[in-house]
């Protein structure tokens, strides 16, 4: 058995740690560290029976992942205090969104940038506001830039001068030119607001959300650590709301992202094991090509299948933009190499 | 990988694959004496690749990678792929260790007291350390010294002493030439030699030691001692720490308390005999 193999198996309990030989977590340290999900695995494992230098590198993980989160939480208290006196209101998404509402994904998960979702309405405000406290732009080239205001579905990145963090102000999910348009004023007016003042989606749209950052716009990098995200979280939404599948599969609907969702679903239970109601127990042939891409780990943390990893990063870009502005845009990347 | 070994260095296990057999076979000449445990899962995993199959035999230059890894870091030729095996070592150490504080600094100890030297590249701490290793100190290390957040004691990381340019000569001098790496000359840090560490450091690479003397040397120029305050010598440790920040409040208070309960002073001397007669000096001055 493969090292990725046993690694999503220890996820999805599967696979007894007390039973893997001490020589074959070498391998599954390397593909979690690759997949940037070694704390996430450490919390995983946490009181289980491994051996003495692999508990103590496990706790070690998770000591730092609790104080990076709390770095990544006080840059959403950052983002807080230059937005909120000018009665912008945003919306936490992803990695800071899950420590904000205390989910289970959250413990070890790696949270980057900060992501915050705002009324495309107020975006130049936020913008501004942004710039007057500190943060700057990191993309210097004209073409980036306007490529990013023209087409995405968030603002160029921003980093803070002082604190060397990135922002990330989207004003909906997908990008401007992608074939499906979510309703992004659903997502906002909907949004949650928890006991530490903080807006996170609603349970459905944030798995929707989820599912359409793992597979309706990016190249699946990172994709064993979103769909253990859509795994866990969908996991605990269904046992506090027994309606919640049915409300996941009409919010997707809206959205335009239900064959994101379905697929996210299936991925969940073929890798995680996770239990799906009745409805979305099905099979796709296709499903086999993005379960090998998401496997495509060997036990030194490398990916296996170049050209597997190409096609899904054509797939991306195919995805995101009409053939004829991919070309120019292709065109416009190539010349300035 | 197509070539991998295991080395033990201080508190951590590294596993370094390679696509070539000569730097593998270098590291295992270089770290024949460290302990060895076969079945001890890594910490840290280095990978010395060629970027293009082909280049594994054409103009063969060796890509430093493994858990972390430093997006535009040039390769190294073949010939110097012992220096890119103790980049990437260091590289997965400074980006990915996380028990102790790190902190860029060398380090030698005596009676469970450790003398840390910190500096930039050229202060002549590692060519400081490499010698007071040879004058009844022992070695903790060249590169790394790790200070246990909630103890504050600091712990050894020695690995082969890198020596550089005219320190090579100077060292050589002084120890068996068994004990010398090959001369990696024209690398872009000036030329390498490795020094092995005597076996006693070796075997003492897991006893902790306690602070008790911060010195930030700087070499060339007419002999000084400078006493320095808390404060500067906190900033200049933040600088000198590659966890510093994400270790939060833990590092904060580990540089904290090391500062305060250990004199710190900034020396200048002109040549090694110097410095290593102040070393002694502040020693028996300030340490009892």
């Amino acid at each position: 058995m493969s090292a990725v193999h046993r690694f999503v198996d220890l996820l999805g309990g599967r696979c007894d740690p007390a039973a893997v030989a001490s020589r074959d977590w070498d391998g599954i340290i390397g593909v979690a560290r690759s997949e940037a999900m070694l704390a996430t695995l450490a919390y995983r494992l946490e009181g289980a029976d491994l051996p003495p230098t692999v508990a103590a590198l496990f706790a070690d993980q998770r000591a730092a992942a609790e104080v990076a989160q709390r770095q990544a939480l006080w840059e959403a208290e950052m983002a807080r205090r230059a937005l909120a006196p000018a009665g912008i209101e945003f919306v936490l998404l992803k990695g800071a969104a899950y420590a904000a509402a205390g989910m289970a994904c959250s413990k070890g998960r790696q949270i980057g940038d900060l992501d915050i979702l705002v009324l495309a309405s107020d975006i130049r405000r936020a913008e501004n506001l942004l710039l007057k406290a500190g943060w700057e732009w990191v993309k210097s080239d004209p073409y980036d830039d306007h490529y990013y205001r023209a087409h995405m579905h968030e603002l160029p990145p921003l980093i803070h001068k002082v604190r060397d963090r990135m922002i990330d102000v989207h004003h909906t999910i997908l990008p401007r030119t992608h074939r499906i348009t979510p309703d992004a004023l659903a997502l906002v007016s909907d949004a949650v607001t928890g006991a530490d003042g903080y807006a996170v989606l609603c349970p459905p749209d944030m798995a929707v959300h989820c599912a359409a950052h793992m597979l309706a716009d990016g190249d699946l990098q990172g994709g064993l650590r979103n769909l253990w995200d859509f795994h866990t979280m969908t996991r605990d939404f269904a046992a506090a709301d027994p309606a919640f599948w049915s409300k996941l599969d009409g919010r997707a609907r809206m959205h335009g992202l239900q064959a994101a969702v379905q697929r996210a679903v299936r991925l969940s239970r073929d890798l995680y094991g996770a239990a799906l109601p009745g409805g979305c127990d099905r099979q796709d042939p296709a499903d086999a090509w993005f379960r090998r891409r998401l496997l495509a780990r060997d036990d030194w943390g490398r990916v296996t299948q170049p050209l597997l990893e190409q096609a899904f990063y054509i797939r991306s870009h195919w995805l995101r933009m009409p053939p004829a502005m991919l070309a120019r845009h292709l065109w416009t990347k190539w010349r300035k190499r | 990988m197509r070539h991998s070994t295991r080395i033990a260095v201080g508190p951590v296990q590294f596993r370094i694959g390679s696509d070539w057999a000569e730097p593998v076979a270098a590291l295992e000449r270089l770290y024949a004496g460290y302990p060895r445990d076969e079945t001890r899962p890594a910490d840290a995993t280095v990978r010395l690749f060629a970027a293009r199959p082909w280049r594994r035999w054409l103009r063969p230059s060796v890509h430093i990678g493994g858990d972390f890894v430093v997006p535009d870091a040039l390769p190294l030729p073949l010939s110097m792929g012992l220096l890119a095996a103790e980049m990437g070592m260091n590289l997965q150490v400074a980006l990915g260790w996380r028990r102790h504080m790190l902190l860029h600094a060398s380090a030698v100890a005596k009676d469970g007291r450790a003398l840390i030297m910190s500096g930039e590249s050229g202060s002549g701490k590692s060519t400081l350390a490499a010698l007071l290793g040879e004058d009844g100190w022992r070695l903790m290390g060249d590169e790394f010294t790790l200070i246990d957040p909630a103890a504050g004691d600091a712990f050894a990381f020695p690995r082969a002493v890198s020596l550089k340019n005219e320190a090579i000569a100077e060292v050589a001098a002084r120890v068996d030439a068994a004990r010398l790496g090959p001369l990696l000359a024209g690398t872009p840090k000036g030329d390498i030699r490795h020094l092995i560490p005597r076996a006693d450091a070796i075997a003492a690479m897991h006893e902790p030691a306690r602070p008790a003397l911060l010195l930030f040397p700087r070499f060339g120029g007419e002999i000084a001692v400078e006493p320095m305050g808390e404060g500067e010598a906190f900033v200049r440790l933040t600088e000198a720490s590659t966890n510093y920040v994400a270790l939060g409040e833990a590092g904060f208070a580990a540089l904290t308390r090391l500062v305060r309960e250990t004199p710190a002073f900034c020396i200048t001397y002109p040549d090694s005999a110097a410095g290593i007669a102040l070393v002694g000096q502040l020693w028996a001055e300030m340490v009892r």
